[in-house]
């Protein structure tokens, strides 16, 4: 499957991943990615057919918190760190495709 | 001349606000209108090392939610990271469910139709945050605003049963109805707490083959009124689009399209919808929720009678008309009132009237419910038993009904003051009855001679007499007065 | 040999460098009895910057004027007679990778180099609580992704011990801190290794709690189901106290034990006292691919156990040598998604080459990120991706359950394991750097631990003829920190290791 991996699924992955990357790192990025892909098949050599995937280490559940009002930052705190704004919302380049991402 | 026939399928998603406090993974406050990112905390920001907490009530609206319709509740439901970017997602994932919502398999009854009802299919209803809102002025940039990112959303998936755009509009308005009387959502599509997107197509039969046009996923709806006018401009829309290029459905090419509502159509906005890889994968941070049967008990506990029911009830039960039930039921607190006031002894039918015509009329006015204009449903019982005992006459009660609102004093005491109290003493009536007879010799014989001008004279007398009791006496006590005396 | 006093008795008998050299429970009591100032231990430190910081570069940023105030406060209470905490004037270093409403946290990347937190994680909070002087936020490898800090976006920090050398990862900055005595004890955290390896690289105790046992509030995520916060220390009784600082439920973190299944302990109670009857669990075919002098220093450290009588028991992990290959599936594509916030639109990095808002994400992200998170990132995107998920996501977290299911099926015959922290000792700068892969393979020996839950401590027990510190890693099940804290106080009771000096401080 490692095979797989050529400069386009390369140029796939980093256009999900929303990173733009020079020809040079496209190069170099399909060849490390291979060899780790590669070396990563080596799970198939465990038959895992009747093993249950383990996503979470602790078995708890129902971790709720009661439906209470608590302090926002306000607007002044959770602008500061952006990189540009009005003093009331965040900006960025016109959004031109009028539709979520979603 | 090709024989075309088709039929509309159409199956709605939609999202509904759920009405908690706060928001479904932080305690920032759900506030419309806010200023804007002022209910902003570092976990619905996204900030680096921040954690999510399910909010408990969220849940347990939405297990209400999955209950009244009909869903199987999932004992064991988790969370999933649903992974896209967009300015407003300050996280750049969802947290949603994927393959373990909390309800699947279930249904609602709509209206169809005077007095029936129709089921249509709900695959799915489950949890997930909603995004923040970009708002595109008239500069070079956009604006985010973050305020409404982490509000509880509740996502509904009807199969795709709906086959004309009444019926889709009918199930939205009835959607909206359930959330309301389960008081888990304000349910207002203007203010964005209901959305609803309509994924439409046809099965056009041409020449006795079946074709199956693209299905197009309609957004930017703000009201029933354009939900419904959007299905049916579809309608016409792939109708013309399939005579005219024959595409039909493939893999890959539902598009999605956006409500104009100034020119009134869909406007194609993706093509060939990207198959928007989403990379969902199990939430590392947040836990599973196993659902006991303790807890569901509980839950199940809160459910009222749902819309519906109650308005087939009252049809059933009260003897109202659809449409009369329909306008009782809309809104619980008015349903309420209303069988409260029933319960207390008023007759349903007259009582009916008398809050759908003065009752609510008056509530709209004051934009508030029937149950906020300080009448208490037993004083409007009263008024109806005071009206079925004759004491005061139909239309006087509904005067009375507006003056007990002003006032907020009782029925009794207004009738009282509005000198409404009917006279219905036959015998005092009697005599003002004879005195009436004696100064009209002329009608008493137009009467009693029985000709044309008889019932007209019948008229004329019992005014007489209304007159001189100034509108108290009872009609109907006069009227058998008259008949007795002149036959 | 009396113990010289400073001319000015400004209620500090103590060199400055025997100040150093005290644990943070010695000087803590010190402090508390009046016999040490804690102002006089800040100085003490920073005077140690002064000389030192400059060759080691751990600190990405230090707080002199803020910890001067907070020492100052603790000696202020004390005066007037009043309750300080249990670690009041100790002071301590935090990796940049916890959030603080004090200076940056940068996690060592220019993507969040100016990023100002309006928050504490909770270790920060409880740190402060405890009364903890705090020195400065420590170097590591970028968003904690690599084993020798040499993925730092911002500075280079060497090892103590050999300045050609690295210090491990990705809580280099944290341990060569500890190390060089520029701070009495650190945070740091651990999702493959991060602790326990620059801790045997750097001659000091590292521990990694039990997935949950410590809030990851306010710890910038990196494989969320694997992220653990944990000390480092130069010994183990520190390493106890700092546990009672920062383990404990956190409401505000879901995946954080709760008191009822997991109650914490006073991990200094009986951390003196030798586990009876230990059963110590090796892994031979598993040790056995250390480098000669490694394998041989954990051999002669678990004689000294023998020597106290303990049984050794061969134990079978056939999953361990999967561990890497499922970790970098986890780690990577939890990791690809807990980054995809940094995209210059609400803070961090934003490039000044962007056009539109796409450009926002693809410039700013590819300016501020370094290559080794590119590549994890994409790593992570592709297994999670459509067509993928299956093979490569699902699998790993199969193959995850199997390495838990070792780890259970060992502790029902032993008390803990024992094997190296890491196959080699700390190597030479850019010597790892050119093939990633040999970066990944050089985790083999603890990222099982993260990949199963349960807790690590790495202690100092030996040299190799380099002069190079080698740690012996010691693991338990799930929330047996006491006990591990035990195990290897048995062995540091017996050995000197950990008063060994860097000789660059001395």
């Amino acid at each position: 499957m490692s095979e797989k991996i050529d400069r386009d699924v390369v140029k796939k992955v980093a256009k999900l991943s929303r990173l733009e990357l020079s020809d040079a790192e496209v190069e170099e990025f399909t060849g490390q990615l291979r060899a780790i892909l590669e070396y990563v098949e080596k799970m198939n050599e465990l038959d895992t057919a009747d093993v249950e995937p383990l996503a979470h280490c602790l078995a708890i559940s129902n971790v709720l918190r009661a439906d209470e009002v608590t302090e926002s930052l306000g607007t002044d705190k959770t602008l500061s760190n952006a990189p540009d704004e009005d003093g009331e919302f965040f900006k960025v380049p016109k959004i031109l495709d009028g539709n979520s991402g979603a | 001349m090709s024989e075309i026939e088709y039929k509309l399928i159409v199956g709605l998603e939609i999202h509904v606000h759920l009405a908690t406090k706060s928001k479904m993974f932080c305690g920032c406050a759900l506030e419309y209108g806010a200023r804007g990112n002022s209910r902003v905390c570092p976990v619905c920001l996204g900030l680096p090392g921040s954690l999510p907490v399910m909010n408990k009530q969220a849940l347990e609206y939405a297990v209400l939610a999955g209950l009244a319709l009909n869903c199987e509740i999932a004992g064991f439901t988790k969370w999933d990271r649903k992974n896209y970017y967009y300015p407003d997602l300050p996280k750049n994932y969802q947290i949603s469910q994927y393959d373990l919502p909390f309800s699947s398999h279930g249904f609602i009854e709509i209206p169809a139709g005077t007095g029936q009802t129709k089921k249509v299919g709900i695959i799915r209803a489950h949890l997930e945050e909603d995004a923040g809102k970009n708002l595109h002025g008239s500069g070079n940039y956009s604006q985010v605003d973050l305020n409404r990112a982490g509000t509880p959303l509740l996502e509904i998936v009807t199969e795709p049963e709906m086959s004309s755009a009444a019926e889709v509009r009918s199930l939205a308005v009835e959607l909206q109805r359930m959330v309301r009387y389960l008081g888990i959502s304000a349910g207002d599509m203007q203010k964005g707490h209901m959305r609803f997107e309509p994924n439409v197509n046809l099965i056009i039969t041409k020449d006795g083959v079946e074709y199956r046009t693209p299905i197009a996923e309609i957004k930017n709806l703000n009201s029933f009124r354009a939900l419904e006018r959007s299905v049916e401009y579809e309608q016409r829309r792939q109708l013309d689009e399939f005579l005219e290029s024959g595409v039909v459905m493939e893999m890959g090419n539902k598009s999605t399209r956006g409500w104009d509502d100034g020119r009134e159509i869909t406007v194609l906005q993706r093509e060939k919808e990207e198959a928007h890889d989403y990379r969902y994968f199990p939430e590392p941070d947040l836990v599973p929720v196993k659902l006991g049967e303790a807890w569901l008990s509980d839950i199940k506990s809160r459910l009222c009678e749902l819309p519906l029911k109650r308005q087939m009830r009252y049809i059933n039960e009260y003897g109202l008309s659809d449409y009369d039930a329909g306008v009782l039921t809309a809104e619980r607190s008015t349903a309420d009132f209303f069988e409260n006031a029933v319960k207390a002894g008023g007759q349903p039918k007259r009582l009916c009237n008398l809050l759908a015509q003065t009752g609510l009329k008056i509530a709209n006015e004051r934009q508030c419910g029937v149950a906020e204009l300080g009448v208490r449903p037993q004083g409007l019982a009263r008024l109806v038993k005071m009206v079925e005992s004759g004491e005061i006459s139909a239309s006087a009660s509904a005067t009375i009904f507006e003056q007990m609102v002003e006032t907020g004093k009782s029925g009794d005491v207004l009738a009282e003051e509005l000198n409404l109290i009917q006279k219905s003493d036959a015998g005092e009536l009697e005599s003002i009855v004879e005195q009436i007879l004696g100064d009209n010799p002329q009608a008493v014989e137009d009467v009693t001679s029985g000709g044309k001008k008889s019932k007209k004279a019948r008229g004329f007398l019992l005014g007489q007499v209304m007159q001189r009791t100034k509108g108290q006496a009872n009609p109907k006590v006069v009227s058998e007065i008259l008949n007795k005396k002149l036959g | 040999m009396g113990i010289p006093v400073r001319e000015d008795r400004e209620g500090c008998c103590f060199m400055p460098n025997e100040l150093l050299d005290m644990g943070c429970v010695e000087l803590r009591e010190q402090i508390a009895s009046g016999a040490v100032k804690s102002v006089k231990a800040a100085e003490a430190v920073f005077d140690s910057i002064a000389k030192i910081e400059p060759v080691v570069g751990a600190y990405i940023s230090t707080f002199e004027e803020q910890a001067m105030t907070q020492a100052k406060q603790i000696d202020a209470k004390l005066a007037a007679g009043e309750k300080v905490g249990m670690l009041a004037g100790v002071p301590i270093a935090i990796k940049d990778n916890m959030c603080t409403t004090f200076g940056a946290t940068t996690c060592a990347s220019k993507i969040l180099e100016s990023f100002h937190a309006p928050y504490n994680a909770t270790v920060v909070e409880r740190l402060l609580a405890a009364g903890a002087v705090i020195i400065g936020k420590t170097n590591m490898d970028e968003f904690a992704m690599g084993s020798s800090t040499e993925n730092s976006g911002l500075k280079k920090t060497v090892n103590p011990w050999d300045t050609e050398r690295v210090p491990g990862g990705s809580s280099g900055g944290s341990a060569a801190a500890v190390a060089a005595r520029l701070c009495f004890a650190a945070l740091g955290s651990d999702t493959g290794g991060s602790i326990r390896q620059p801790a045997g690289f750097c001659g000091v105790v590292g521990l990694k709690p039990t997935y949950g046992r410590v809030s990851r509030l306010g710890l910038v995520a990196y494989g969320s189901s694997l992220d653990q916060i944990g000390p480092l220390t130069r010994n183990v009784a520190d390493c106890a106290l700092m546990m009672n600082v920062i383990a404990g439920h956190d409401p505000a973190d879901s995946t954080s034990a709760d008191e009822a299944n997991a109650p914490v302990c006073d991990y200094l109670a009986k951390f003196d006292e030798p586990v009876e009857g230990l059963r110590i669990g090796v892994v031979p075919e598993f040790s056995a691919g250390a480098e000669q002098e490694v394998a041989n220093t954990i051999g002669e450290a678990i004689e000294v156990y023998k020597k106290l009588g303990v049984e050794i028991v061969d134990v079978n992990m056939p999953h361990l040598e999967y561990a890497i290959a499922a970790y970098y599936v986890i780690a990577t594509a939890e990791a690809s998604s807990n980054l995809a916030r940094y995209d210059g639109v609400h803070y961090g990095h934003r490039s000044d080459k962007a056009g539109d808002y796409i450009e926002v994400y693809t410039k700013s992200r590819a300016e501020g990120f370094g290559q080794e998170v590119k590549r994890r990132i994409m790593l992570g995107t592709y297994a999670l991706s459509s067509g993928y998920y299956d093979a490569y996501y699902l699998k790993a977290l199969k193959v995850r359950n199997l390495i838990r299911g070792d780890f259970t099926k060992a502790f029902e015959r032993c008390d803990c394991l024992m094997m190296p922290v890491s196959p080699t000792t700390a190597f030479k700068q850019g010597e790892k750097v050119a093939d990633p892969l040999q970066m990944y393979l050089a985790d083999v020996y603890t990222i099982g631990a993260n990949l199963a839950g349960v807790p690590g401590i790495s202690v100092p027990c030996g040299f190799d003829g380099d002069g190079l510190p080698i740690g012996l890693q010691i693991l338990g099940p799930v929330f047996a920190e006491d006990k591990l804290l035990r195990i290897a106080r048995m062995f540091e009771a017996q050995t000197d290791w950990h008063r060994r000096k860097p000789a660059l401080i001395e």
